[in-house]
């Protein structure tokens, strides 16, 4: 009797043994193989890294998280005398100052998110090199630890309303202000999405790294940052901005937040599909490239 | 029960930098699979020594390779520099991906192919235990219900609120070794990490890794060049050269081979054709020379309790009464530790003309663990040298493995070429 209880047990085990495996280690990877609950799983992480970002980075200064409003407040003063005194471009009735900033607000986040996230693997080399993660964890922090710095910076842009209502000067945030978030994921989406998709071309050719630095410059020109999209005479010239899928966000935030701008519904869908297909695409290059790119980086 | 099952392994690497051929090669390789044909890179590929010159610019570091591990083994992984071994581990642990071949693995892998990855100089060492605990795969609230075991193991209470850039490098050590050492995973990968730490942590590590794999019943993988903690640890072995692998059930077994494939030697043994290449002389004609044990097997490897016994085959043309044989014992650095001769015995066999067969009997050597060259030595003694220890002499090389009945005190192995017994008393 004992016996054979334990000759069953014995076979159970063999059976066991045969089928179930937990991590098939294998070449090549089936076409989508984007592991989403295991990157939900390594959550801590991604929490220590936005963490780390943040403790790290103004360690040893002097002025510490003030930085955070320093950038983009110059940034915003240059413009005011570069672009609305000298080149006096409208600004949609909005004060200069309100203007450049909600403008810079936006666009510093999207370009935070590309540039930091299209450097992924060649920056982490070291830390993929030895571990294994998701490696998706690492974009995905960057993404959301710039979205705080984009809170904060927001503070900044908020103040300078209160200041501007206190004075007497009228801004008039729409209905649409709850649209907001969906703004900052669309232009996190696109972020993140151009980001993995250069970081994976990044591991084998370093010249898009270079590519990056001055695109993201020359792409601020093309979308509605320094100048409205009312400014915009030429039909031929609004054509080609409004291809450009960042150009309705851009103004979407500017209407949902200060009124002015447009708000495009079509529009925004047609970015909306052009940042999916981003991201379908991105996870497809990056899901492929993150299992060797250490041979290549 | 299998907990990890290689098929096949292989992977190969591309050589040189990355440029524009690379570019052409990519291209190629695209319009190959585009047409359904083989990846005209992954044929070229041959076996990978370092210290040749290959044709081709692709390399296979790792070749077919099969093994298995199974639960609560400890499976020891040597090799030389180049031989594959970290890309192994990097297989494993998922740094890369094989170019062909699976692995199957039960259970979650927690590896380290170095200590205190992602570590942060800025953070303080006890966001550093977070940091760090988090990229190996812990949860926070894992790492929080063993914190204290971390600090402790770790010893680095005082420091836990400094930044790790002010840490000593054995303190960041500890701290790293501390948190891998309390990761909740089946599988433990260690590459050889502990080499920093001073002699009372390796210890503690290498204590940690038997105690883990013993009493908790977890699989580690190591790799290590000291020998003695191969030895002392692991329960199997695996010998990597050149892409490939052999499996030795003895751990002391395959060190002992794995010693004598690696002096730079390969001579076990003289007979035939390979003693032509000696030089005639008008005295002895060597027809044989090697070693076995007691019993008459041969080998090349002995334990430090054994005796050796140096067989010689040989027709004397010309008797002479001060014609002598003999052998000298060298260590692996040229080290004369003895010569012996037949005539220093009280009555010596006779030479006379015609042919011999001769055993040395070697006893009581209590060599340490390593290499030997043993020297065969012909004279008329005082007068003529025929065969010179290291000039003209054939030598055969063996290895003593593991002496016994010391303490594992001794970080690789007792210093020097002896083991005697030496006691203490008080």
């Amino acid at each position: 009797m004992d016996k054979n209880q334990n000759l069953n047990t014995k076979n159970l085990v063999n059976i066991e043994e045969q089928e179930i495996w937990d991590l098939i280690i294998k070449p090549r990877t089936d076409l989508f193989e984007i592991n989403l609950r295991e990157v939900w799983r390594y959550r801590d992480l991604m929490w220590m890294f936005i963490r780390r970002d943040f403790a790290a980075q103004y360690k040893q200064t002097v002025l510490g998280p003030l930085w955070h409003f320093i950038q983009p407040l110059f940034t915003t003063l240059i413009f005011v005398v570069v672009f609305s005194r000298i080149a006096e471009i409208s600004t949609d009735g909005l004060p200069p100052l309100i203007f450049y900033l909600s403008g810079i607000t936006i666009w510093n986040y999207f370009s935070s998110c590309l540039i930091a996230t299209s450097n992924t693997f060649v920056a982490n080399a070291y830390i993929f090199g030895k571990v294994y993660f998701p490696r998706l964890v690492m974009p995905l922090s960057v993404v959301l630890s710039n979205m705080v710095k984009f809170g904060i910076q927001l503070l900044l842009l908020v103040a300078a309303m209160i200041w501007y209502a206190i004075n007497g000067i009228e801004i008039h945030s729409g209905y649409f202000l709850f649209f907001i978030p969906v703004i900052i994921l669309m232009m996190a989406g696109m972020g993140l999405g151009l980001g993995i998709i250069i970081s994976s071309l990044t591991t084998k050719y370093r010249d898009f790294t270079v590519l990056v630095t001055f695109g993201v410059q020359l792409l601020m020109y093309a979308t509605p940052v320094v100048f409205p999209m009312s400014a915009v005479k030429s039909p031929d010239l609004k054509f080609w901005l409004s291809i450009n899928p960042l150009t309705p966000l851009v103004e979407a935030f500017r209407y949902a937040l200060l009124g002015a701008g447009s708000f495009d519904a079509m529009h925004l869908i047609y970015s909306g599909i052009f940042i999916l297909l981003l991201l379908v695409f991105g996870l497809f290059l990056f899901g492929k490239v993150e299992k060797t790119f250490m041979d290549t980086v | 029960m299998k907990v990890i099952k290689a098929e096949n392994i292989s992977k190969l690497y591309r050589l040189g930098q990355v440029g524009t051929g690379s570019m052409f090669h990519d291209v190629n390789r695209w319009w190959h699979t585009m047409r359904g044909k083989e990846d005209p890179y992954l044929r070229v590929g041959e076996i990978n020594d370092r210290t040749r010159k290959g044709s081709s610019h692709y390399v296979w570091a790792l070749k077919d390779i099969d093994f298995e591990v199974k639960q609560g083994e400890v499976l020891g992984i040597i090799g030389r520099n180049g031989a594959g071994k970290s890309t192994l581990l990097k297989i494993l642990s998922r740094t890369t991906s094989p170019t062909t071949g699976t692995i199957k693995v039960k259970g979650r892998i927690a590896s380290l192919l170095e200590v205190g990855t992602g570590f942060h100089p800025e953070l303080s060492g006890r966001d550093n235990i977070f940091m760090n605990g988090t990229i190996l795969g812990m949860t926070r609230a894992e790492i929080k219900s063993r914190f204290d075991e971390i600090v402790e193991f770790a010893g680095v209470e005082r420091y836990l609120d400094t930044p790790v850039k002010r840490y000593s490098s054995g303190m960041y050590l500890r701290l790293a070794f501390a948190v891998a050492a309390h990761l909740e995973s089946e599988i433990l990968i260690v590459d050889e990490v502990l080499a920093v730490g001073d002699y009372e942590f390796q210890k503690k590590c290498l204590g940690k890794m038997k105690d883990v794999s013993e009493s908790q019943g977890r699989t580690v993988l190591f790799v290590s060049h000291n020998m003695q903690s191969v030895a002392s640890l692991s329960s199997r072995l695996l010998i990597m050269n050149n892409g490939l692998v052999r499996q030795f059930s003895d751990p002391v077994e395959g060190i002992a081979c794995y010693h004598q494939e690696n002096t730079g030697f390969d001579k076990n043994s003289y007979s035939g054709s390979s003693i032509g290449g000696l030089g005639d002389n008008d005295y002895l004609v060597l027809n044989e020379y090697y070693l076995c044990d007691e019993s008459g097997n041969r080998k090349t490897a002995f334990s430090n309790n054994e005796t050796i016994v140096v067989n010689l085959n040989f027709n004397i043309k010309n008797s002479d009464p001060l014609l002598t044989v003999g052998v000298g014992l060298y260590t692996a650095d040229g080290v004369n530790l003895f010569w012996s001769i037949h005539l220093e015995e009280d009555s010596p066999v006779s030479l006379h003309q015609g042919s011999h067969s001769i055993k040395i009997l070697v006893r009581d050597l209590c060599l340490n663990e390593g290499n030997y060259k043993i020297e065969l030595i012909v004279a008329l003694h005082n007068k003529q040298w025929i065969y010179r220890p290291e000039f003209n002499a054939p030598y055969l090389i063996f290895s003593i493995f593991r002496p016994s009945g010391l303490r594992d005190i001794w970080s690789s192995k007792r210093q020097g070429s002896l083991v005697p017994n030496v006691k203490y008393i008080k």
